[in-house]
C-alpha cells in the first residue's frame, strides 16, 4: 500500500515539474506580454494542482491534507485575478498584443 | 442575522481545520476570535449576498468539477502550444457577451475563463469580455458559449 502511494506522489510530482519546466520554457518562448501570461498559467493551475494533491497522498488523511487542499483552493481563487490585473495593466498601458492572420479583424478600435 | 450565523458557521470550521490545537484555552480563544469577526462584519454591515455567496450551494461544486476538466484540457493544449509554437499559435483577441445579470456571476465568468490557460481576460466593461486567446482552438471553446450558459445556469434563482 505504501508502495502504490509512493508510486502515486511520484507520478503527480513529476508530472507537476514537468508542466512548470513546459511553464518556464514558454515564458521565454513564447513572443510577447499577452502570450506569457498564458504560459504562466499552466504553472497556477494543474502544475499547483498535480504538485499539492501528491504532497497531500503522503500525508494522508490528517489536518496537513486538509490545509494542503485549502491552499489549492485559495490558489485557484487568487491566481486568475493576478493574471487579470497583469493583462489588464498591459491592456490599459497601450501594449498591443501581436496577432497573426487570425482574429486580427477583430482588434479593438480603440487607442490606449 | 442569518447570513451572520453562517459566517460565524464557517468561520469556526476552517479555524477547527487550520489549527489542529484542541485544549480548551486555544479552543475557547478561536471561538471568541470567530464570534469577534462575525460581530464587527454584522456591525459593518458588509455580510451581503456578494462577501458570502453560500446560496450558489452545490451547484458551484459541480461547476467546479466541470471547469476542471476543462483547465486539465485547456493545460494539455497550452503545452503543445508552448512546445510547437510554429504549428498551433495563433493569438487573437475578440469581445464575447456575457449573459449573467448580476455582477457576481460576471466575475465568475470572467475568472473562469481567465483560470483556463489558453485564454486570458484582458478587458471586463459591463457585459462585454474583451479575451485574449492563445490558439484557434482555446478560442473558439470560449466563443462557443458553452461556459457561459454554464455560470449561467449556477446563477440562476437568485
Amino acid at each position: 500500500m505504501d508502495l502504490i502511494l509512493d508510486i502515486a506522489t511520484w507520478v503527480l510530482l513529476l508530472a507537476g515539474s514537468i508542466l512548470l519546466i513546459i511553464t518556464g520554457f514558454g515564458l521565454l518562448r513564447l513572443p510577447d506580454l499577452y502570450t506569457r501570461i498564458h504560459a504562466g498559467g499552466m504553472a497556477d493551475t494543474l502544475a499547483t494542482f498535480l504538485i499539492f494533491v501528491g504532497l497531500s497522498l503522503q500525508s494522508g488523511l490528517s489536518l496537513v491534507s486538509v490545509k494542503l487542499l485549502l491552499v489549492i483552493v485559495f490558489i485557484f481563487f487568487t491566481s486568475p485575478t493576478a493574471s487579470y490585473a497583469l493583462a489588464q495593466a498591459g491592456f490599459v498601458a497601450g501594449l498591443k498584443p501581436k496577432l497573426d492572420g487570425f482574429g486580427a479583424r477583430e482588434q479593438p478600435k480603440e487607442d490606449a | 442575522m442569518l447570513k451572520t450565523i453562517s459566517l460565524f458557521l464557517v468561520l469556526m470550521a476552517v479555524w477547527l481545520l487550520l489549527s489542529g490545537h484542541y485544549t480548551p484555552l486555544i479552543t475557547g480563544f478561536g471561538v471568541a476570535s470567530c464570534l469577534l469577526s462575525a460581530l464587527i462584519a454584522y456591525r459593518m454591515d458588509v455580510i451581503d449576498h456578494e462577501s458570502h455567496p453560500i446560496y450558489l450551494g452545490p451547484r458551484i461544486i459541480f461547476y467546479w468539477g466541470w471547469l476542471f476538466g476543462e483547465i486539465f484540457k485547456a493545460n494539455v493544449d497550452v503545452a503543445k502550444c508552448v512546445l510547437f509554437p510554429k504549428q498551433f499559435l495563433r493569438p487573437s483577441l475578440f469581445t464575447v457577451t456575457a449573459s449573467q445579470k448580476s455582477d457576481l456571476g460576471r466575475v465568475i465568468y470572467a475568472n473562469s475563463i481567465t483560470l483556463t490557460p489558453g485564454t486570458v481576460t484582458v478587458d471586463l466593461d459591463d457585459d462585454q469580455i474583451m479575451v485574449h486567446s492563445l490558439t484557434e482552438d482555446s478560442a473558439d471553446g470560449v466563443k462557443s458559449g458553452d461556459m457561459d450558459r454554464r455560470v449561467t445556469q449556477v446563477m440562476k434563482e437568485t
